[in-house]
């Protein structure tokens, strides 16, 4: 659907974006994610034709964003990092307008309007002042400016940045259902919410792709011990003794425990041995029961820190 | 472009901006018309027309400060540039509208040649000859603020580009004169503001007329390029 070859922009000797490359398949929600200016905003702006590339290209359902730029963007619907609205225009009039500046006939627009703006549930501001809305329901007047025409792809660039919690739940749901029609590629540096909603990750970094996978493999492609905590009723000192002598063990670290007698472990272990068995038989021959053992896979935040962060190379 | 073209006029009656401008160019115009033709009891309005003309000179950069510069600052930008419409038609439809209020102003200062013909008989023809000068030389002026505009993302920066550029055009005839020779026909040539004062003695020239509408067209190729190229080398 969306192909992204060998993409380059330079500003003077800043290379914002350095050749990267990826596809996006059809009906495919693709989060984009990076640190603050990892080169996401640029990439996606690339992608809209809002700034060209140095070199590289971008196609969409085979279509060059250079060389048939209108055929491209009448494809695309977007939502840039600051949603762009007009502040003196109704949400009525604003969308009207934006119809008619995506050149959306009539008649498509006056069947759509009405289930666009029940779907992002902004029907009851309609004839409001867009400045006189708040932040949460300005984000909402710009997701629906992008729906406008049924574009068959959503490129949404940190979508829920500013919302309170309820309404990010309820933004992400509808971009998990708006998933099932459109290609969606999706920006933020928000982890939760990129494994919450996405069914591929890209991780750029400065510029570079650092990683290209679902969100489950790259927690278990990643790390080369297994972690898991481990809570148990006994003395603090002599667990710690014996659980350190066991094969496989690499590295154990207390947690802050709650009761007297009750003690919580962050066990780090090697991947290929199972530790839990030998664990659970030294602890019944000590007679300490195990409360609770609970895996810890690695989480997207930690994939992210270590394919980030600049001590890469020593990890 | 009808898209942009209606918001831009929707949007300039929106604010009090349209209504506070037209306002201060009837005020400036009654003010003249007071002075010479009621003065002077003399039915002839093509004075006051040349008058007036240097109020264009404030009203004009105050118009056109916002049409370009608004967008880049608000991000609006964005959704004009990724639609899928083109750089020249958004460019055309912000002129137009533009255009389109001055063109009203104009149009409301007709009730001062209707006062005329009710109690005196002025000659038709320098009057519309002066006003078709006044609409050109409008227009004209509209290119260079939306030129400007297009420059900045800052509306005061914006106005006062036009204005200085507005000055300089004022003044280039005087400067012309003192120079003499070859270089007061060339820069006679290429004032806007001889040739207005040919249409105001009721000479309609094809050629000044031609003269205006390519100006015109080279400021909106000059802001449509100003705006490409901003997309090549910044984000």
């Amino acid at each position: 659907m969306i192909e992204i070859q060998n993409l380059t922009k330079t500003y003077g000797q800043i290379k914002a974006v350095d050749n990267i490359s990826f596809t996006v398949n059809k009906g495919e929600i693709l989060g984009f994610l990076g640190p603050n200016g990892a080169g996401k905003s640029t990439t996606m702006n690339i992608i809209t034709g809002f700034i060209p590339s140095s070199s590289g290209k971008v196609t969409v359902n085979g279509c060059d964003i250079m060389e048939e730029p209108e055929e491209v963007k009448k494809k695309i619907g977007y939502l840039p990092e600051l949603p762009p609205l007009y502040m003196d225009m109704t949400v009525n009039e604003y969308l009207t307008f934006c119809s008619e500046l995506k050149k959306v006939s009539k008649k498509v627009f006056r069947s759509q309007m009405d289930d666009i703006m029940e779907l992002v549930k902004i029907t009851h501001v309609k004839n409001r002042l867009v400045k006189n809305l708040s932040k949460g329901y300005k984000q909402r007047v710009g997701l629906a400016q992008s729906l406008l025409g049924s574009p068959e792809v959503l490129i949404l660039d940190e979508p829920t940045v500013g919302l309170d919690p309820k309404q990010i739940l309820e933004i992400r749901k509808l971009i998990k259902a708006l998933g099932k029609e459109h290609t969606i590629i999706l920006s933020s540096h928000i982890l939760p919410e990129v494994s919450a909603v996405c069914e591929r990750v890209v991780i750029i970094n400065k510029g570079k792709i650092a990683a290209i996978d679902t969100p489950d493999n790259l927690s278990k492609s990643l790390g080369d011990y297994s972690r898991f905590t481990i809570t148990i009723a006994g003395p603090k000192n002599k667990i710690v003794d014996n659980l350190k002598e066991i094969y496989g063990v690499k590295y154990l670290e207390p947690q802050h425990s709650g009761e007297k007698e009750e003690n919580s472990f962050v066990v780090e272990a090697d991947k290929e041995i199972d530790v839990r068995k030998p664990i659970f038989h030294k602890l019944s021959e000590l007679g300490y029961p195990i409360l609770e053992l609970k895996s810890l896979s690695m989480s997207l935040e930690d994939i992210f820190i270590q394919l980030t962060s600049e001590e890469k190379g020593e990890v | 472009m009808l898209a942009i073209l209606k918001r831009e006029i929707r949007s300039y009656f929106y604010s009090p901006i349209a209504y506070v401008l037209i306002g201060l160019f009837m005020l400036v115009t009654a003010i003249f018309f007071t002075l010479t033709s009621i003065t002077y009891q003399v039915a002839d309005f093509n004075g006051v027309l040349s008058n007036i003309e240097f109020i264009l000179m404030i009203i004009i950069p105050m118009l056109t400060m916002r049409i370009m510069a608004e967008d880049r600052k608000s991000g609006t930008e964005v959704l004009l540039i990724t639609s899928p419409t083109k750089i020249t038609d958004i460019v055309l439809g912000k002129y137009l509208a533009t255009f389109g209020v001055f063109l009203a102003m104009t149009v409301i200062s007709f009730i001062f040649p209707i006062i005329l013909y009710i109690f005196g008989k002025p000659y038709f023809a320098p009057l519309a000859g002066g006003y078709i000068g006044f609409v050109l030389i409008g227009a004209a002026y509209i290119a260079i603020g939306l030129f400007a505009s297009a420059l900045t993302e800052n509306q005061i920066v914006a106005a006062i580009i036009t204005f200085v550029a507005l000055l300089i055009i004022r003044i280039i005839d005087p400067i012309a004169e003192t120079l003499g020779g070859v270089a007061e026909i060339v820069l006679k040539w290429f004032s806007l503001t001889t040739r207005y004062e040919d249409f105001n003695r009721g000479i309609l020239d094809l050629s000044s007329i031609v003269y205006y509408i390519s100006f015109v067209a080279v400021f909106i190729f000059l802001t449509v390029r100003i705006i490409d190229k901003r997309r090549w080398s910044q984000g």
